[in-house]
């Protein structure tokens, strides 16, 4: 994992927060532009999009001088910067909404699969990763190790799509795609956006169980990948402490084995691993786009293949930046946390 | 003289072994001989080895491995399962599933090896040109690497190929827009450490310019982090590529790519579960080969990095 930000010897806080902030600031500008230039090399013209070909000449003009398409690019780009700035990505030509109300609308669902799909990986990852960490080499190793390698190497939509074959079409056991049942569609006010927590809100304790329900196979799913990749991080981390020698000190000072694992190494990896963490769930946001694809879930990724496939330019870089804006978010966070929680880094 | 050509006769194991080399040319043999050694020890990496050479043979023979022509509809034969005629049954318009996913192989290397071709030389030459020549033009550089990283690289590709649209030499462009940054960052970090070291100092002293210095003294020896690296790419290569037939933004129909038949056999999945269970596990068998080539290329190039 590279980290966006990378530091000079900047002695005081504040200088290296400044510093932070305009790197940041740079990368996103970055981050603008190449947003702004694909959405110039599209060969989608931008006016036809809006007016339609039934439009006259006139119309055509006049939207196109609207749209500030007769400025010089580099000018273009600056108004580019000003609207998105303002929140302002333009209007979806799918929905007739502004791009970033739609985004707003759809995210919750997303969110609320990835941060399941994360409590599921960390809770299973780690403790994975500890104990093939301490047992090297012991079969529970190497089970780890495979499951890890198949995490790595599974096409998420393909497993996703088997998934619902075996458990739904077969076992008959969970429901099929979607986020809730047809019947119990939009019967609960979506006052967080998260279902599951409007649910509980609302007192709606059926609905909840069918939410609960549609939610358990494509967060598994991502939290399996998630797994793969936090026991295999976490084995790598506990190995690298169990080898100091402050560990066999605190054998010899007869402190016993678990409190030596899950206080002491554990506790000089929490660091590392709250980053390792917040990328692995940026990572789980990306992954929701071919997960939602497949089982339908009405989040951001499902918004963005659906704009992708309906050429509904505005929408798939507006969703694009907000991404890209999430991870550069997480690598700050990250970076944060390193230059000014760890007492090593001053 | 004598002493090491008549061992040389006598046994070649123990020439190639030897630990002190007599020439350039004993050092290297010796040196990707025991590297063998190292890699045919670890029993998964050359299982992954063989995988791979095995859907190799099978693209450049795929005209005669495959019994029936792999775009050809039949739709009198349509979701019939496997029998002996058709050894994986036939796809939701006749055509044979298993002649499909022999052809497919090629697109799986094509998509691989195009995407290495194109993002490793650019990774390379970004990387050392960044680490040797440092200051301005060293940040410049890094700082679009890491607006590149700043993206998702799912995204990031899915965003390209819009604009570039559909189809699968569109996915390579976009993947391998998305793949160079890694590399760079991995060249650069080995510039950094051999920069400073004495040969780059004698070879300077006597008159080599920084063109010479790159080329043919940096990037050789930031070959190897990069084929380790970019082998371990492959399997998200492959993964990404197929992502995308899947969207239906990658290889376009009737084209026997494994993502896009997944795709198509979608509608099916209660009935017929041959027509995405197939073309799902040869992707997944590819990746893993990958995979477990890379960690065992990890082992013999790079053994400073473990796990």
């Amino acid at each position: 994992m590279e980290n966006v930000i990378h530091h000079r010897s900047l002695t005081k806080p504040l200088n290296r927060a400044i510093g932070m902030v305009a790197m940041v600031a740079m990368t996103f500008l970055g981050l603008l532009l190449v947003t702004f230039l694909i959405g110039r090399v599209v060969p989608i013209d931008p006016v036809l999009a809006v007016v339609g070909d039934k439009a006259s000449a006139q119309v055509y003009e006049r939207v196109r001088l609207e749209l500030g398409l007769h400025l010089p690019l580099w000018q273009q780009f600056f108004v580019y910067i000003k609207a998105v700035l303002a929140g302002d990505f333009g209007v979806s030509v799918l929905t007739s909404r502004p791009v970033l109300e739609d985004i707003a609308r759809v995210f919750p669902a997303t969110m609320e699969l990835a941060v399941i799909a994360t409590l599921i990986g960390v809770f299973t990852g780690i403790p994975l990763g500890i104990f093939s960490a301490v047992k090297q080499g012991s079969l529970l190793d190497h089970l780890a190790r495979i499951t890890g390698l198949f995490g790595y190497s599974l096409p998420i939509f393909w497993l996703g799509l088997m998934g619902l074959m075996v458990f739904y079409a077969h076992l008959n056991l969970l429901p099929g795609p979607g986020r809730v049942d047809v019947f119990y569609e939009n019967m609960v006010d979506p006052v967080t956006g998260f279902l599951l927590i409007d649910c509980i809100l609302a007192g709606e304790w059926d609905i909840f169980r069918n939410a609960l329900s549609h939610i358990i196979l494509p967060a598994s799913l991502l939290g399996y990948y998630s797994m793969a990749y936090l026991s295999r991080i976490t084995r790598s981390f506990m190995i690298e402490q169990l080898r100091q020698e402050y560990i066999l000190t605190a054998r010899v000072k007869g402190i016993a084995e678990w409190r030596v694992i899950w206080g002491h190494a554990l506790g000089n990896c929490r660091l590392p691993l709250i980053t390792v963490i917040a990328l692995s769930f940026g990572t789980l946001l990306e992954g929701s786009v071919l997960t939602e694809t497949v089982f339908s879930w009405p989040g951001l990724g499902l918004y963005l293949t659906h704009s992708l496939l309906n050429a509904d330019m505005n929408a798939v870089l507006g969703s694009t930046l907000v991404v890209g804006s999430i991870f550069l978010g997480i690598n700050l966070f990250s970076d944060f946390l390193y230059k000014f929680l760890d007492p090593r880094a001053g | 003289m004598t002493d090491i050509t008549d061992t040389n006769k006598v046994n070649p194991r123990r020439w190639l072994l030897s630990d002190a080399p007599t020439s350039a040319f004993q050092a290297w043999a010796g040196r990707v001989y025991s590297g063998c050694l190292d890699f045919s020890n670890n029993r998964l990496a050359v299982l992954g080895l063989s995988i791979i050479f095995l859907l190799i043979l099978a693209a450049i023979f795929a005209p005669l491995i495959a019994p029936f022509d792999p775009i050809l509809i039949d739709l009198r034969n349509r979701l019939q399962p496997m029998s002996a005629s058709h050894f994986f049954g036939t796809d939701e318009v006749g055509r044979d599933i298993f002649s499909r996913i022999v052809f497919g192989s090629r697109l799986t290397l094509y998509v691989v090896g195009l995407v290495a071709i194109i993002a490793a030389p650019v990774g390379i030459v970004i990387g050392t040109i960044s680490g040797y020549l440092g200051g301005k033009i060293d940040m410049l550089l890094m700082r679009i690497t890491d607006i590149f990283l700043a993206f998702p690289k799912l995204i990031l590709a899915l965003a390209f190929v819009a604009a570039l649209g559909p189809g699968i030499e569109n996915a390579v462009i976009a993947i391998a827009v998305t793949s160079w940054p890694a590399y760079a960052r991995i060249a650069r970090a080995e510039t950094l450490t051999i920069r400073n070291s004495d040969f780059i100092h004698a070879i300077k002293l006597q008159g080599a310019g920084p063109v010479r210095i790159i080329t043919g003294h940096i990037m050789p020896l930031c070959v190897s982090s990069l084929v380790v690296r970019v082998t371990l790419d492959m399997a998200g290569i492959i993964l990404t590529a197929a992502g995308l037939g899947f969207l239906g933004l990658g290889a376009q129909p009737p084209s026997p790519e494994w993502g896009a038949m997944t795709s198509s056999g979608r509608a099916y999945i209660l009935d017929y579960w041959w027509l995405i269970t197939l073309p799902g596990t040869a992707i997944f068998i590819v990746s893993l080969a990958f995979n477990l080539l890379g960690d065992g290329l990890r082992e013999v190039l790079d053994p400073k990095k473990e796990n």
